[in-house]
């Protein structure tokens, strides 16, 4: 019997995989393809206080190895959010981590408050997002803003925090320091790569927005690299996620220190792509005679 | 309504026009899907990862054909497969033409002068099976470039044909509507697919008409089935599943009334 349970700021996951925040939804859609019950954890899209209408479109454009966004965090606000996602979500036995966004301190801890006696299990505080213009990585991109307002929403959240890091910065692990000084719980890394992507038939941009988040294997490397400099910055855990295909890449998160793990664009590809990471780990531990998949967090120094 | 994701089999593939081609592919997704839904069809690299949703224009017992334009590698890949290969399909995908409550429509009005069915370009495939499906009078109006027509022979079997080229070079010179006036196309229903500028025309025109339009649409996705909200249009109204003006195509659509969207 091979243990692939993690825990994370207290809270217990049946194994490290979920998915990563806005490439899932709540998880409605992709139930017919997916057994829920089987993720380590659900992460649901960013959702604000108010009704959000995101970016024009194209919002989506394909690139080699990857792709680039510009939702613009769309979201239906947090009061149908409580009474239709996490009502939905209430019938797996799965994790549901809750990813918040606002465009003032304000709108985020109206969110935090909102959620403080629902079925969440974590806050994922999306300090991050490259494609909106108030908010989100305004508050990602600077210590001191991101420390205050980690240290903000502490003060009112019931559950653990995590903050997700961007990583368009010059050192990711300022930031880190920073969210882990101001109380947070955890850390996600990346979110994506702010990019361009230039359409030479129609001499545009492809994405409405001009630039957009890259994402996909050809962020992995990136990722992984950030996710090892920042376990040996600090103590708390640390969700990685950034191209994730595999259980071979979803290794490569966890020996450079990740506690678990988020599949991504990689739902698009194939929307079975969470369970076969799991299956893989699995393979893997038999393979190489790992008991406790936790022996090969941060096993790679 | 299940969608099913499956490596399916290449019953054959034919080069129609100038990069327009045409696969049968043999899968249990024909036996789901109604005309005007689409299906996800996957590249072989993970280089590109997303899908191409691709109209279905045909469906038989356990098979559904697929008709379509060269745009990129990912097409061009698809374009080269031949009978036998293995590709990777989910579907059906989106909403689809509410057959009955058209064909009430149509029966319904004040006078029944049937439906109009409108493709332009390679919106054309999908009225292929609808026009198979709906019953009463249909007049089909097509929109090409040029005399580099595809699917015309077939359409003509379901139906009365008119023609607009960009070129002139068959039937009127000019768009779908210049067709629809020139040649005396009359209609109480009107179902459409093609580029965002005819759509906005045929909205006008059944605006004027005071008959009803189901247009489908189209928009760059990402994940084809509602998740990550990349496919969205304007929605005159709030929609109940995003709170804001925004309708998503590949779930809630890619078929919506005219009056149910801004274009």
């Amino acid at each position: 019997m091979k243990d692939l349970s993690v825990n994370i700021a207290g809270v217990e996951f049946k194994n490290p995989v979920m998915e990563g925040s806005g490439t899932f939804g709540s998880g409605m859609e992709y139930g017919e393809f997916v057994d829920l019950n089987r993720l380590g954890a659900v992460v649901t899209k960013g959702v604000a206080n108010v009704p959000w209408t995101g970016n024009p479109t194209p919002r989506v454009a394909e690139v080699y190895g990857g792709m680039l966004n510009a939702i613009g965090l769309q979201n239906p606000g947090i009061d149908t959010f409580i009474a239709r996602d996490l009502e939905f979500l209430k019938k797996y036995d799965t994790k549901v981590i809750v990813n918040v966004c606002g465009k003032s301190v304000e709108d985020y801890l109206d969110v935090v408050e909102r959620l403080s006696d629902e079925a969440a299990d974590m806050l994922e505080i999306n300090v991050s997002c490259p494609n909106v213009k108030e908010g989100a990585i305004a508050f990602g991109q600077k210590a001191d803003a991101l420390y205050n307002i980690t240290n903000e929403i502490k003060k009112k959240a019931k559950q653990p925090i995590i903050m997700k890091l961007s990583p368009n910065v010059t050192d990711i692990t300022e930031m880190a320091r920073a969210a882990e000084a101001a109380g947070a719980d955890a850390l996600s890394l990346i979110n994506t790569i702010t990019a361009m992507k230039i359409d030479i038939h129609k001499r545009t941009f492809a994405l409405a927005n001009k630039t957009g988040g890259l994402s996909g294997p050809a962020i992995k490397p990136v990722a992984v690299r950030m996710v090892y400099q920042t376990a040996q910055a600090v103590k708390i855990p640390i969700i990685g996620m950034g191209g994730i295909a595999n259980a071979e890449d979803a290794l490569e998160f966890i020996m450079a220190g990740a506690s678990a793990v988020a599949v991504g664009a990689m739902n698009f590809h194939d929307p079975y792509t969470t369970v076969k990471v799991i299956d893989g780990l699995r393979d893997y531990m038999e393979q190489y005679k790992v008991s406790d998949i936790k022996e090969l967090i941060g096993c790679v120094k | 309504m299940s969608k099913i994701k499956e490596t399916a089999k290449v019953i054959s593939q034919e080069k129609l026009a100038l990069d327009i081609y045409s696969m049968w592919i043999e899968t249990g997704i024909a036996k789901e899907a109604v005309p005007g839904q689409f299906i996800s069809v996957y590249t072989k690299s993970e280089a590109r990862l997303l899908p191409r949703p691709i109209s279905i224009c045909e469906t038989g017992d356990n098979s559904l054909r697929i008709v379509y334009r060269i745009a990129g590698k990912g097409t061009e890949e698809f374009a080269a497969y031949k009978e036998g290969d293995r590709v990777d399909i989910l579907g059906p995908l989106g909403n689809g033409f509410p057959l009955t409550e058209i064909e009430d429509k149509c029966s319904n009005g004040r006078e029944d002068q049937g439906l109009i069915l409108i493709g332009g370009g390679i919106g054309i495939p999908p009225m292929l099976e609808l026009a198979k499906q709906l019953k009463g009078k249909v007049t089909i109006v097509v929109g090409y470039r040029d005399a580099d027509m595809f699917l015309d022979e077939e359409l003509k079997k379901y139906g009365r044909l008119v023609i607009a080229t960009d070129d002139g070079s068959v039937g009127t010179k000019g768009n779908v509507i210049d067709a629809i006036k020139e040649q005396g196309v009359e209609g109480s229903v009107i179902c459409a697919c093609g580029p965002t500028p005819m759509l906005r025309g045929i909205k006008a025109y059944a605006a004027e008409k005071g008959i009803e339009a189901y247009i489908s649409m189209e928009e760059r996705m990402a994940c084809g089935v509602g998740a990550c909200l990349g496919c969205v249009c304007r929605s005159a109204e709030v929609d109940d599943h995003s709170k804001v003006n925004n309708k998503r195509i590949c779930k809630d659509g890619p078929v919506f009334k005219a009056t149910e969207v801004e274009l």
